[in-house]
């Protein structure tokens, strides 16, 4: 159905500055019936340098999916998703904002920035991973993700 | 097991010309645990009038969903997506974009224009069917819903 998995990995950028999280979040996504490859940056600056491709990630491909956490130290999630989002380069790219925050303020400003979709990251280790799945599932199964 | 009628219902606008197409997203939603109300809308004026509550959708409700086809009569799926990602307020609301074409154009302007996701309609009326289903699942599960659209905004 996606003609991006005809052989090519997916390109997934997650953002995220828990290493347990990024760790699970990964480890849920290598067993996804699709084919793709994780770049995990724990912080909004260098989330920027990797699609900026400066610096240690100068061959970086073009992410076809941005998981992103919204509290990062330096750079903060709503401000990386401004920033994709205002980009005529990147504002395709779909963001998921998987985060702690439950606040509706952050949702709304998440959605007022275009975010494509927010998922509240369960505490529950086992409701974790079954979110993670959910997007996994949805996002590179179900989804027909822009080609460019 | 369906929804029972004590629980908050969940707002669902369908924007689809074709009937066929329309009946079979309502049966394929029909077996959500969640009390869906599901509102058809047959071409892009239609779904403009009834989003921007004008005349007798005075009192429609504000949809939690938008599952939007690209291809439709008076004003196509683009035009309707761009009024809804423009407006203060309904641009928070999710649109599912649903395409049966292979128009790989067509999909990036839905994304340029904010579409929240692409999905083609499957020929086959199964995986049509599933691929409804699993959009149901994802977004009124998964996804985090907003509990008001208008918090923090007049209207």
């Amino acid at each position: 159905m996606n003609p991006l998995n005809g052989g090519w990995p997916i390109e997934i950028l997650l953002v995220e500055d828990n290493t347990d999280e990024a760790q699970l979040t990964m480890d849920v996504l290598k067993e996804g019936r699709i084919r793709n490859r994780v770049h995990w940056v724990e912080d909004g600056e260098e989330a920027m340098a990797f699609l900026r491709r400066q610096g240690r990630h100068a061959a970086a491909p073009r992410p076809d999916l941005i998981l992103l956490d919204l509290k990062l130290p330096r750079l903060g999630g709503q401000e990386v998703l401004a920033e994709i989002k205002q980009s005529p380069l990147w504002k395709r790219i779909p963001v998921v904002i998987m985060t702690s925050s439950d606040d509706e303020k952050d949702i709304l400003s998440a959605y007022d920035r275009h975010a494509n979709c927010y998922v509240t990251k369960p505490i529950d280790i086992d409701k974790f991973m079954e979110a993670v799945r959910g997007i996994e599932e949805f996002w590179m199964t179900v989804v027909r993700l822009p080609a460019a | 097991m369906p929804g029972t009628a004590d629980q908050p219902s969940v707002q669902i606008l369908l924007v689809e010309d074709s009937p066929d197409d329309a009946d079979l997203m309502v049966e394929a939603l029909r077996d959500s645990n969640l009390n869906l109300c599901i509102t058809v809308a047959e071409d892009g004026e239609i779904a403009m009038n009834y989003l921007l509550r004008k005349g007798t959708y005075a009192a429609a409700p504000r949809p939690d969903l938008i599952l939007l086809d690209l291809h439709l009569p008076r004003k196509n799926g683009h035009e309707v997506l761009a009024e809804i990602k423009q407006d203060a307020v309904l641009h928070r609301i999710p649109v599912i974009i649903l395409t049966a074409s292979d128009n790989e154009q067509a999909i990036l302007t839905a994304y340029d224009l904010h579409a929240n996701c692409c999905v083609s309609k499957p020929v086959d009326q199964d995986q049509f069917a599933q691929a409804v289903k699993k959009i149901e699942y994802f977004w009124l599960h998964v996804a985090r819903r907003l509990r008001s659209l208008d918090n923090g905004r007049e209207e």
